[in-house]
């Protein structure tokens, strides 16, 4: 069967160690996990658990399945592509002297990216967006010394104000 | 009214009906115990030998009484002592709950002494722990573990208490636990129709359950149900005796030891509806040829354990009993004449059990136990080639009548078990086989039965090898016998006086007999050793991985 990239949002009990048994289970069962985040929601007794994960129909179902069977989960959900925004921040690291310079920063200006620190030998570039659009611009600045990168990885929300209320039914 | 946190244990205790604790005492659950001496006319606790026994004393009497198993246990190794008997309960999914005390909070996260993180070391073990370091924390968390481990798919719960937390104190008001009523959960009516409709046009049909019958108490209505379809039934080890021994539509354990008959059925079958089982590695062998001409339905009540291991082509998640109860009116009342006497053929298929020339067999002296012994025996099995030859060779009747480590495999869980089962049921005798090789690592639980003064006859049955290792050694490791024959020079009868206990040996039938009958006078625990041969192997075998056609027969 196909490998699928899958975005699973978990709502939480918000208390401590709960994210050990979210990704105990992943790691016990055999699923790897891409990307995790946890955030906060407007509900401080709930929190948010942002999962990317590789994995084909079976294996998802079962996942979801499994971590749906912990005490302290709320809600378990995909996060379909068409209804939902994905995005992630980039902290990037890049060597760049003074000739170099000018053709980095139309790159990250194209990419709607921020210079954020500034050096004779390096640049840090921060970017926000979808996984693609971080994607597309490492790739550009492929052809140069990337010293150090930091992806917070995927966190992801629905579209519009119907789904969500009929999500947490 | 103030209570100490270890009243309001006992208290919670009392309010969802526990009269029965095991465990064993240690520093940090001093407060603990000293409320279990406080009510000590309403909550009997079993001292056990170790913790691991009173682990699993816990889970035989939650096995044979149906309620819930207690378990307490100090910090350190007291806690992680705990851990077989609550991942044996998991994987069987017994209804415990596991009360450890911790070091004072103070001191938690320094390496104090008998300190250990016992919330993350028996996480992937427990359907859910608790860490309680809160007094106000303590009533809900101990009312949600009785809650968790009985509802839904039952298991195991595990909490963890703060020295100081026992000690300290806070008003509370026992209240009692209104009885919640089962409601049986809404079935989804177009699915049931479908999956009856698939019943009544299949033309050679099988039922595969499970653990998961006996836990919804499902007995009733699969004899029903099978005796309206006219159906053959096979049974995991753990759903022994859920249906009779002698049902005309039971066809017996499926799986590596299992029967000719259920093996063979499951492979000619058109259609496969498994209830309350879950495909393990010991049924189907081979998940990719597993019954692989058949429609296949699963019904759990565990919604993971729906295509875990062998995909399906229709399934609902619901309670087993639930299920058969709807679906029963459903099903068109035929005989299955054709079908049911393919099967009956398959059941005269049988190979020659004996490999050696031992006096007596094991299928012999469970022969005899089953005469010498009434239907409201219960049976507790430790692990390994009599844990099969019991499953075989026992009439099983009813389930809780059964007890045996299905998923976890615990060498060691038997005595303790027993001890458990005897507690709770008094009325009951329990007859508790073992092997030479699983009894030496708990028979230290022998002081319990003792002291508690337990009827249960232990028969050992000595091959002087670890036989099931030995068994596979010998037919798939060219006889290369590392680390199965121990040599031991351990006698069982002078080590039964020394504990203070009847022992007995036997190396012929005739010797077993007379001695079970003189055991079955005692009203203490009993041992006889039976000599049995080391070549004895557990048959029909269908190896790892294999199929039906790999059975080897005798």
């Amino acid at each position: 069967m196909a490998l699928k990239k899958e975005v699973i949002s978990i709502f939480v009990d918000n208390q401590s160690g709960v994210l050990a048994r979210v990704v105990s289970l992943f790691g016990r069962r055999g699923f790897n996990i891409d990307s995790l985040t946890v955030s906060a929601t407007n509900d401080p007794d709930i929190s948010r658990i942002t999962i990317v994960f590789k994995g084909d129909e079976l294996s998802l179902a079962q996942i979801i399945s499994q971590t749906d069977k912990l005490e302290v989960v709320r809600d378990i959900f995909t996060l379909e592509k068409e209804g939902s925004l994905f995005r992630e921040l980039l902290l990037l690291k890049v060597k760049a002297d003074k000739d170099e310079r000018a053709a980095i920063r139309e790159i990250v200006e194209i990419y709607r990216g921020k210079i954020i620190d500034l050096s004779k030998e390096s640049m840090i570039i921060e970017i926000t967006g979808a996984p693609e659009k971080i994607d597309g611009m490492m790739n550009m600045l492929d052809c140069y010394e990337i010293v150090e990168v930091c992806r917070t990885g995927i966190t992801a929300i629905e579209r519009g104000w119907q789904e969500k209320e009929n999500k947490n039914d | 009214m103030k209570f100490t946190g270890s009243e309001i244990v006992a208290e919670i205790l009392l309010e969802h009906g526990v009269d029965t604790v095991f465990g064993y005492p240690g520093g940090s659950a001093l407060n603990l115990y000293d409320a279990l001496y406080e009510y000590r006319d309403q909550i009997r606790h079993i001292l056990s030998a170790h913790e691991q026994g009173a682990a699993h004393a816990a889970d035989g009497y939650a096995r044979a009484t149906g309620k819930t198993g207690v378990v307490f246990a100090t910090s350190g190794p007291g806690a992680t002592n705990l851990v077989t008997g609550i991942a044996t309960a998991y994987m069987d999914s017994i209804p415990m709950v596991a009360i450890t005390a911790n070091v004072p909070n103070n001191l938690v996260g320094r390496d104090a002494f008998q300190e250990v993180y016992i919330t993350g070391v028996t996480l992937p073990v427990t359907k859910h722990n608790f860490f309680v370091n809160k007094i106000e924390d303590l009533p809900g968390a101990l009312n949600d573990a009785f809650r968790i481990a009985s509802s839904g798919r039952k298991g195991p719960v595990l909490v963890d208490i703060t020295k100081d937390v026992t000690g300290a104190q806070m008003d509370y008001k026992s209240t009692k636990m209104p009885e919640e009523p089962k409601i049986p959960a809404e079935i989804n009516k177009k699915e049931i129709k479908n999956i009856a409709e698939l019943i009544n046009k299949s033309r050679k049909p099988v039922v595969y359950f499970g653990g998961g019958t006996g836990a919804a108490k499902a007995g009733d209505n699969l004899k029903d149900f099978l005796a309206k379809g006219d159906i053959p039934a096979a049974h995991t080890i753990m759903a022994s005796g859920v249906l009779c021994a002698d049902d005309p539509h039971n066809i017996g354990l499926i799986g590596m030891h299992g029967s000719i008959a259920s093996n063979k059925a499951v492979d000619s079958a058109d259609l496969l509806l498994a209830i309350g089982t879950r495909f393990s590695d010991r049924v189907a062998l081979n998940p990719k040829k597993f019954a692989k001409k058949a429609v296949k339905i699963q019904i759990d009540i565990d919604k993971s354990e729906i295509n875990k291991n062998v995909v399906v082509d229709h399934s609902m998640v619901c309670d087993a009993n639930d299920f058969l109860f709807t679906l029963i009116p459903m099903i068109e009342k035929k005989k299955r004449t054709d079908w049911m006497n393919e099967v009956i053929e398959m059941k005269k298929v049988t190979g020659d059990v004996k490999s050696s020339d031992a006096e007596m067999h094991p299928s012999e002296i469970i022969g005899s136990v089953c005469d010498m012994t009434d239907k409201e025996t219960i049976y507790v099995t430790d692990v390994g080639q009599h844990q099969m030859w019991a499953a075989q060779y026992l009439k099983h009747d009813k389930t809780e009548n059964f007890i045996t480590s299905g998923g976890l495999g615990t060498m060691g869980f038997g005595y303790g078990a027993a001890i458990g089962a005897q507690i709770g049921c008094p009325e009951k005798r329990v007859i508790h086989f073992t092997g030479d090789g699983s009894f030496h690592m708990n028979l230290n639980e022998a002081c319990t039965a003792v002291s508690q003064n337990l009827p249960i006859i232990t028969i050992i049955m000595n091959n002087s090898v670890l036989g099931m290792v030995y068994q596979w050694q010998t037919s798939f490791y060219g006889k290369r016998f590392s680390a199965t024959a121990p040599e031991r020079k351990t006698d069982f009868v002078k080590l039964a006086e020394g504990f203070g206990l009847k022992g007995f040996r036997a190396k012929t039938l005739d010797e077993f007999r007379e001695a079970f009958s003189k055991a079955m006078k005692e009203d203490g625990p009993v041992w006889i050793e039976c000599i049995i041969g080391r070549e004895e192997r557990v048959l029909p075998m269908i190896p790892s991985g294999g199929t039906v056609e790999d059975m080897i027969i005798g």
